[in-house]
């Protein structure tokens, strides 16, 4: 290597002064190797190993793109106007648009504190009561896989930091193996796309989605969201899920689901869990990535977990084992906060019963701003357009059928700030701005192409 | 096995759609148990073993003399004071800022001009174990064909990081067997021939495992060869505080670094020096040419942090945040892990002391040379399953012992394994 023989003449005169020297000089001199950067000067005839001292190895590093959805909320706190209206966040918000600390959350942390806790290491594998109550609340107690020990459940960094231990594993254990997504998310293995939203309908392409599913080489993994699609809000019908899960099951591919909103969907923890029962019913092998942030509001505290339900107890056993492995030399272990708030929650049954109701209550507030949202729209609205994909949708998020230019109306018109997608939350809104949100949508809709 | 192999190879034959429970061959068959972690597989086996006089110096988690864990008290009212009255969304990718920027002055100084002038590049981490993780798949992203060399031996996890990160490592002579010290004119001839512009881990203060470190002398002539050298100093500081006793003390090393114009690195952990062992909190920095560089690569660790875990758990940020942010919090906190360190050292003393009573043949000032939470006692690996096996005593093989895990009321009987252990050796 060149730098190497042009450093190793090592001279005895390095000093702080003629590295500083050098910096100045050093836009003249510099020599990108493989991404390093080396630079030499030269003085009196000899080349001096000056430059090593204050020059930075992360010289060329680019400046990261900035994060979308980062972008719309400060542009949101930029703006000045009393209308404004915060549509990107993800974060449930109260009628009065305040964030919400559940009140089974408070509990439990006093419980916690009270308690005096100690704050040792967790296992690498997590909080094994935390373990237990999130397999039992996604599958059912008395499921047939859990009782047979055929489920590796593993704590992860909420959502996403158990989608990358899956992600982690594939990478691993399946070299080669694709794998299918509705929208890129995550890109840690090579993904392809499989159809889902149908801007016509505004719903669900079914057919363009099981064509691409059963056009996908055997063994892939297919990624799908348990409840509440993310950013679309658009669920398939169970008839829809048992149809998806045969050709699954013909093409041999392995169901991978993200469930970020069990309980926050519909209000009912079991009715939003019914997608990935179905699967594992049929005797799959399942991988599921579960989230606490929405639905117990945890969202800071990063809690999560990893399922592999697996064909016997031993592979459940090794699998987990890998997963383990996969954690340590990422984390080592996870934070242990989250995951005892959650486990005292469910482990308490007058905190379990409260927490299902404040779940209902969310759910609901949601519901019933889709409902005053779409009546705004359709006694507005005379065009005949159908807008009842707005009841129809779910969850958090809904796709509104803006395009571009459209969403762009919408914030630089009427001040309502949302994804470039068309995607709003409706978690960011309330009753009493549901009229002006049916206002700027339509004007957005017909009077902007 | 074979039996369920050509069922479940019927079953993968069968085209049409399968209804019912109905098992297809699993997908998981070729995926081989993990082999047992050698330092969390000691505490399992510890907790299993049923005997009334089991000592567990494997992990390295602090115990009071009463061999309880202990939660500080600047923690406790920190909690305090932080339960149930905020609601926290997600923090920002990087982290709490707060946090990090009081790690920063911890770090690199309460006063340090390359805070004012806004030169580092830092996010909030997963412990220190995080720290490294990012900072590796930070070095294998932007210097794709580096090395990292690691001192030998180190912290078993470390391996592990930068493996799974893809960045292959080399190793540079640490630990010298025969006097149970710092070889230091090993570790200087492998940094001289490393090739120029080398990354090297380097342990900030208490070493893992062997708690041997350089004099203040032996830092300076390390620092002047790896000027000299090119190389990318990575230091690893997980002790800060609990070595010494004096966190200004035992940051002594990169001062050093920092007074000799390197550019660094960092990995920080709060888990021993404050007790937040399960919070996982952490800060990793680099140190930058200028405040351009360091907001560029601040991005790019988020870019990698993201896709990991998205944002950091806030739990443990806000303790380090309420505790290193309010001054009587803080002499509180210096008092508390002062208290823990002097602890350990006389530990240290007192199991020596304990040996040489005993008449053993072996020289045992390692012992008291040696600093923070770890001793490399000497002991083969044949001589620790004895220990574990014959007097219950758990640790890992490479005869590494945990002094947290040792207090008034075991180390006679600690000493007296070892000398029985050894005395013939």
């Amino acid at each position: 290597m060149a730098s190497s023989s042009v450093l190793s003449v090592a001279a005895q005169c390095v000093s702080r002064n003629a590295s500083s020297l050098s910096i100045n000089e050093t836009h003249k001199g510099k020599a990108k190797l493989g991404g390093s950067t080396l630079r030499f000067s030269k003085s009196s005839g000899r080349i001096s190993m000056t430059v090593a001292v204050n020059v930075s190895r992360f010289e060329g590093i680019p400046m990261a793109p900035p994060d979308p959805i980062l972008g719309v909320s400060e542009a949101f706190r930029a703006d000045t106007s009393d209308a404004k209206l915060n549509l990107g966040v993800g974060a449930y918000r109260t009628e009065e648009l305040q964030p919400y600390v559940l009140n089974v959350v408070k509990k439990a942390e006093n419980l916690m504190l009270e308690r005096g806790d100690n704050k040792e290491y967790l296992p690498i594998e997590g909080l094994a009561a935390f373990n237990k109550a999130t397999a039992e609340l996604l599958l059912g107690a008395d499921n047939p896989a859990i009782k047979e020990q055929r489920v590796a459940t593993v704590q992860g960094l909420s959502g996403t930091g158990s989608l990358r231990l899956g992600a982690a594993l594939i990478e691993r254990y399946f070299p080669g193996a694709k794998v299918l997504i509705s929208a890129p998310t995550w890109g840690v293995v090579p993904w392809s796309e499989y159809r889902y939203y149908d801007p016509r309908t505004v719903g669900l392409d079914f057919e363009g989605m099981i064509e691409d599913i059963k056009a996908a080489p055997e063994g892939t993994f297919v990624l799908l969201h348990g409840c509440a699609h993310n950013p679309t809000g658009i669920d398939p019908t169970l008839e829809q899920w048992e149809k998806i899960a045969d050709v699954i099951q013909q093409k041999n591919h392995i169901p991978f689901f993200d469930v970020a909103y069990q309980g926050f969907a519909s209000g009912s923890l079991d009715e939003d869990a019914a997608s990935v029962r179905l699967f594992v019913a049929r005797g799959m092998e399942v991988l599921v990535a579960q989230s606490y942030s929405k639905n117990l509001g945890l969202y800071a505290e990063r809690i999560g977990a990893m399922n592999v339900i697996s064909s016997s107890s031993e592979s459940a056993t090794r699998v987990k084992s890998q997963l383990k492995r996969l954690a340590r030399p990422m984390y080592s272990n996870p934070p242990v906060h989250g995951a005892k708030i959650v486990a005292n929650v469910v482990g308490t049954p007058a905190l379990f019963d409260e927490w299902k109701a404040e779940m209902e209550m969310m759910a609901g507030r949601i519901k019933n701003v889709r409902q005053k949202l779409y009546d705004s729209i359709s006694s507005k609205d005379k065009s005949g357009k159908d807008w009842s994909f707005i009841l129809k949708q779910i969850g958090m998020f809904s796709y509104t059928g803006l395009n571009k230019n459209q969403s762009d109306n919408m914030t630089n018109k009427w001040h309502v700030y949302m994804t470039k997608d068309g995607r709003i939350s409706l978690a960011g809104l309330s009753l009493a701005k549901c009229e002006y949100l049916a206002d700027a949508i339509i004007d957005s809709f017909h009077n902007v192409s | 096995m074979a039996i369920r192999n050509s069922l479940s190879g019927q079953l993968l034959r069968r085209s049409s759609a399968v209804s019912g429970a109905r098992f297809i061959s699993s997908w998981f068959r070729s995926i081989e148990p993990a082999p047992k972690d050698p330092i969390l597989g000691v505490t399992e086996a510890f907790l299993a073993d049923q005997s009334p006089n089991k000592v567990n110096v494997g992990v390295g988690a602090y115990r009071d003399d009463n061999g309880k864990p202990v939660v500080l008290e600047c923690v406790r009212e920190a909690e305090r004071r932080i339960a149930g009255s905020q609601f926290m969304e997600y923090l920002p990718i990087g982290g709490s800022v707060k946090m990090v920027e009081e790690s920063l002055k911890l770090a690199y100084g309460e006063n340090s001009e390359f805070i004012k002038d806004k030169r580092i590049g830092a996010v909030q981490a997963l412990s220190g174990t995080g720290a490294c993780r990012i900072f590796a798949a930070f070095q294998h992203r932007f210097h794709p064909t580096s090395q990292i060399y690691i001192p030998v031996p180190t912290w078993a996890n470390h391996h592990n990081i930068w493996r799974d990160a893809g960045v292959p490592m080399k190793t540079f002579r640490y630990y010298h067997p025969e006097s149970r010290g710092l070889d230091f004119s090993g570790l200087m001839e492998d940094i001289k021939n490393a090739p120029d512009g080398s990354f090297f881990l380097l342990h900030a203060c208490a070493h893992n495992p062997t708690g041997v470190d350089p004099s203040e002398e032996q830092w300076r002539e390390i620092s002047s060869l790896i000027k000299v050298k090119g190389h990318f100093p990575f230091f690893d500081m997980a002790y800060q505080g609990f070595a010494s006793g004096d966190p200004e003390r035992d940051a002594k090393a990169i001062r050093i670094f920092l007074e000799d114009g390197h550019l660094i690195g960092l990995a920080q952990s709060y888990a021993k020096n404050m007790g937040l062992y399960g919070q996982r909190v952490g800060c990793l920095s680099v140190l930058c040419e200028d405040e351009k560089q360091a907001v560029a690569v601040k991005s790019q660790l988020q870019l990698l942090a993201r896709p990991m875990y998205s944002n950091p758990p806030v739990h443990g940020a806000l303790i380090v945040s309420t505790v290193l942010g309010d001054p009587e919090l803080k002499n509180l906190w210096l008092k508390e892990v002062k208290v823990m360190a002097d602890r350990i050292i006389g530990m240290r003393a007192t199991l020596r002391e304990n040996l040489e009573k005993l008449g053993s043949p072996l020289p045992w000032q390692h012992i008291t040379n040696q600093i923070g939470m770890f001793c490399y006692s000497g002991l083969t690996p044949e001589q620790v399953d004895r220990m574990t096996n014959e007097f219950h005593i758990y640790m890992t093989r490479n005869g590494r012992i945990s002094m947290a895990g040792l207090n008034t009321g075991n180390v006679g009987y600690v000493a007296n394994a070892i000398h029985e252990i050894t005395k013939s050796a």
